[in-house]
């Protein structure tokens, strides 16, 4: 397996919002996390990539236990995360955002700065620009972009569409097939059921800090997906 | 019925103990040496700067290093009202505090336009621009300074009936007041910290430093509060100011605008014993004295092991040595806190 | 004419006082660190220098590149041991800690090297001026103030167009994001202190070459340097030469007028900035 949580719980301060969550990504793969508000999708993002440090065994990649790790240092073993709000830096302009994503870890592989703006042309025209004086989906194809010049083997999305018109959220989602056949695995973590359905090959649904269901994407039915996304039958 | 209290069983004991401590205080020069009059006097105006600090930065988030504007103006005024007033020297005191002050409103005006950190080192600029205008000042001194007149400090208020009492010179005389004084000032500062921390601006106080948005949000002007709380401790460290420098009858722009002894030394004081409680200073004080009665004879080493220990109390006890005996026995002698108390509350929160 | 000559004066001067300043405004742009114990700092780095010079028989400036690696070495180390692990959302720790930092180094110079004045030795260069035809100005001066150009630009450059300066900038907006692309901010840090000390290294040459020192002078360094910070605005490093040479200015005005009224013109001007533009002159950052 390529990333694999393992009884992973996560606290803010007294609060729990994690109780023993487990997901394996294998190499290539794409997978859904949905989820309502504060189902604990966003915290198990944190939680992966070393922003909430937890005991080392919970999280594995390959086999190894990364859970205690620095963010900086789970980035370096190729898991690239695109956070949740894009999160560029506004001191940088696009280009240097997209530079900065690939400026420690440069693992061989299909995506550079001449691909990133070859897979989002508006950038190009765009990277003299401080990255904040783009538009909402603008932002969002630099973060993805930034997150890819490392050549992840893994791409964590964190609410790529919240926010952003449903033609953006289009484009920004048409980016995603040409990004797996880079050979990265993807997760996405969405609260727009449909669009997470139509690119995972599985799906999980989480509720309350637990996975309410595990799923093959081709497989699942609406009614699974209403009782582990909602707790209750339709 | 609930009710909201912060006494303690501690608290109540505590108050009993201080009663005796002031009393038994008060009594003291009757027993004891000169010297170790002196010492308590050093030990109780360097507490009451602490307490006053501690106010300010513990409780009120506002780090000034420069507290000893205060401490000088306050000393500065003190001989002004003797010396061109012809006023006593127990009745000048308070001009200290009122120059003081004063002295804050400018001050705030100026060191609250700049933020966090800055707002230290401000504080620290307008020091240095009072002492610099005070050593200006021919009449009393200069650079060089000058002294309390030999037939003011013969005639301090109140120190033929301590020689009378006592049967001491005229000096020790002047020693013993001013340590009752002193006393007088320690137990009223601190007191009055106290009491505004258990009071509706203390809960305010600790909204502001806790969060500024969020007090805002219900109400609390963290402006006014900020005011309120810097303009108390100017005054306070004036008069202390002036005390102090009764007591020595000699001034200079150098030693009474000294960032050492006024701040540096009062910031490790409140850093070791542990900063934003009650005791933490009081526990810093005799901390203090020990080290330095202790490390007296090797000058400099001297400050820089105490400059040492605050980095390390900072690094590996963030809360002074109060805050590890406290987190060990739960300790409080001067409870702030609010409980809620009457009946249990149900199902938990 | 008297006056045109001091008006030079003040702006070298203001070279000195924008390398006193410039690691400072450097730390506190990227981790909003004000360290107290700056101005101590330059006068450590002095004596370091006038070590080289006394007992290893260096010239001052070859002494002053053997000390950079060291000063380099104890920022990153300072940062690492000490800063670090105070850093956060709380103002006090750090600036505690580096007060108590300012108190020891003081009193550790002052057992090393007792309280007389030094300085280092700068041979032919002492006292040596040039005719510019209208004002006569000192060379060690000019030298000052050409350094302070020197190191601005090299920091601006750093800062905007290297990859370091890149994780600078990220850093100091979003660290937790910045741990996303791979960076440690806790050893960008270190490197931006080690940095800072080398700046300070070439400001203390030039302090301990044109007047004497001796260990209680830092504080004052400290003071001169924050006021050339906030006048220029925080974030800017044209604006902090802009401030030096405001300070620089008022003192040798004030000085022509009064001997003793030099250094309260200083302090008089900043605060007379301050009342104008709080936010300073070229205000960048939007803390």
């Amino acid at each position: 397996m390529l990333l694999q949580t393992h009884g992973l719980t996560a606290n803010y301060g007294q609060f729990r919002a994690l109780f023993g969550v487990d997901i394996a990504v294998a190499a290539g793969e794409c997978v859904a996390i949905i989820g309502a508000n504060g189902a604990g999708k966003s915290t198990l993002m944190r939680a992966i990539t070393g922003v909430i440090r937890n005991e080392p065994a919970m999280v594995l990649h390959r086999g190894e236990p990364i859970g205690a790790l620095s963010s900086a240092e789970v980035m370096k073993r190729g898991i690239a995360m695109v956070p949740e709000g894009r999160r560029l830096f506004p001191s940088l302009s696009v280009e240097e955002n997209l530079l900065i994503g690939g400026q420690v870890r440069k693992a061989p592989g299909p995506w550079n700065l001449e691909a990133i703006y070859e897979l989002f042309p508006i950038l190009r025209e765009r990277r003299r620009n401080p990255g904040t004086a783009l538009s909402g989906g603008q932002q969002q194809m630099v973060a993805i972009g930034r997150a890819l010049m490392s050549n992840p083997e893994l791409l964590l999305c964190d609410e790529i569409s919240l926010g952003l018109a449903p033609v953006v959220i289009r484009d920004i989602y048409a980016a995603l097939p040409k990004i797996r056949a880079g050979g990265a695995a993807i997760v996405v973590v969405e609260q727009d059921i449909g669009k997470a359905l139509a690119v995972a090959d599985r799906v999980y649904c989480m509720m309350e800090g637990r996975v309410t269901l595990t799923a093959k994407a081709a497989d699942v039915s609406r009614q699974q997906i209403h009782t582990a996304y909602f707790g209750e039958a339709a | 019925m609930y009710r909201l209290t912060t006494r303690t069983r501690a608290g109540t004991a505590t108050a009993i103990a201080v009663l005796v401590l002031v009393i038994a205080g008060m009594a003291l020069p009757a027993f004891a040496s000169r010297g170790v009059i002196q010492d308590l006097f050093f030990i109780l105006t360097m507490l009451t700067l602490a307490q006053i600090w501690n106010l300010l930065a513990g409780y009120g988030g506002l780090v000034s290093v420069g507290q000893q504007a205060f401490v000088g103006i306050g000393a500065y005024a003190m001989f002004a009202g003797v010396i061109l007033l012809g006023w006593n020297p127990v009745w000048a005191i308070p001009l200290g505090g009122l120059a003081a002050l004063l002295l804050a409103i400018p001050t705030a005006y100026f060191a609250f336009r700049l933020q966090g950190a800055y707002f230290a080192i401000g504080t620290w600029v307008i020091a240095e621009v009072t002492r610099l205008l005070v050593a200006q000042w021919k009449t009393l001194g200069g650079g060089t300074g000058t002294s309390l007149p030999r037939e003011a400090t013969s005639n301090i208020l109140g120190t033929d009936l301590i020689r009378a009492l006592f049967s001491v010179r005229e000096a020790a005389a002047r020693d013993i007041l001013a340590y009752w004084l002193a006393l007088v000032l320690v137990v009223a500062v601190t007191g009055g910290i106290y009491w505004l921390l258990r009071s509706r601006l203390g809960l305010a106080l600790s909204a502001v430093r806790d969060n500024v948005e969020a007090a805002r949000s219900v109400g609390v002007d963290a402006g006014r509060i900020k005011w309120a709380v810097f303009l108390i401790a100017a005054a306070a460290t004036g008069l202390t100011g002036a005390l102090i420098f009764m007591q020595t009858a000699r001034i200079s722009p150098d030693a009474a605008f000294a960032v050492t002894d006024w701040t540096a030394y009062v910031i490790f004081i409140v850093v070791i014993g542990g900063i934003g409680t009650i005791e933490g200073p009081i526990l810093g004080v005799l901390v203090f004295f020990v080290l330095r009665s202790a490390l007296a004879d090797y000058g400099s080493w001297y400050l820089m092991t105490l400059g040492l220990i605050a980095i390390a109390v900072m690094l590996f006890a963030p809360k002074g040595l109060w805050g590890l005996i406290s987190a060990r026995s739960g300790l409080h002698l001067f409870p702030v806190r609010r409980k809620l108390v009457g009946l249990k509350i149900e199902g938990g929160i | 004419m008297i006056w045109l000559d001091t008006l030079v004066q003040g702006i070298l001067l203001g070279g000195l006082y924008a390398l006193f300043a410039a690691g400072l405004s450097l730390v506190f742009g990227i981790m909003r660190l004000v360290n107290l114990a700056h101005g101590d700092l330059i006068v450590f780095a002095a004596y370091l220098v006038l070590m080289g010079v006394t007992l290893l028989g260096l010239s001052p400036w070859i002494a002053a590149l053997v000390a950079m690696p060291l000063m380099f070495g104890l920022g990153w180390l300072l940062q690492t041991v000490v800063l670090n692990r105070v850093l956060g959302k709380d103002i006090l720790p750090p600036l505690l800690v580096t007060f108590g930092l300012s108190v020891a180094l003081q009193n550790g110079l002052l057992e090393a090297f007792s309280a007389d004045s030094r300085r280092i030795p700068a041979g032919s260069l002492e006292g040596a001026s040039l005719d510019l035809g209208l004002v006569t100005v000192g060379v060690m001066p000019l030298l000052t103030f050409a350094s302070a150009i020197v190191v601005i630009v090299a920091l601006n450059g750093l800062f905007y167009h290297t990859a370091l300066g890149r994780a600078f900038r990220a850093t100091s907006d979003d660290a937790v994001t910045a741990g996303l692309m791979g960076i440690e901010p806790k050893r960008i840090f270190a490197m931006a202190t080690g940095i800072a000390m080398v700046v300070v290294t070439i400001a203390a040459l030039y302090l301990g070459m044109r007047s004497n020192f001796d260990p209680s002078i830092g504080p004052a360094r400290l003071i001169y340097a924050f006021e050339a910070v906030i006048i220029g605005g925080l974030g800017s490093l044209w604006g902090t030469l802009a401030g030096g040479v405001i300070i620089g200015v008022a003192q040798t005005f004030g000085a022509a007028v009064n001997p003793e009224w030099q250094i309260l013109a200083g302090h008089i001007a900043f605060l007379v900035v301050m009342l104008l533009k709080p936010r300073g002159l070229f205000p960048r950052a939007v803390d």
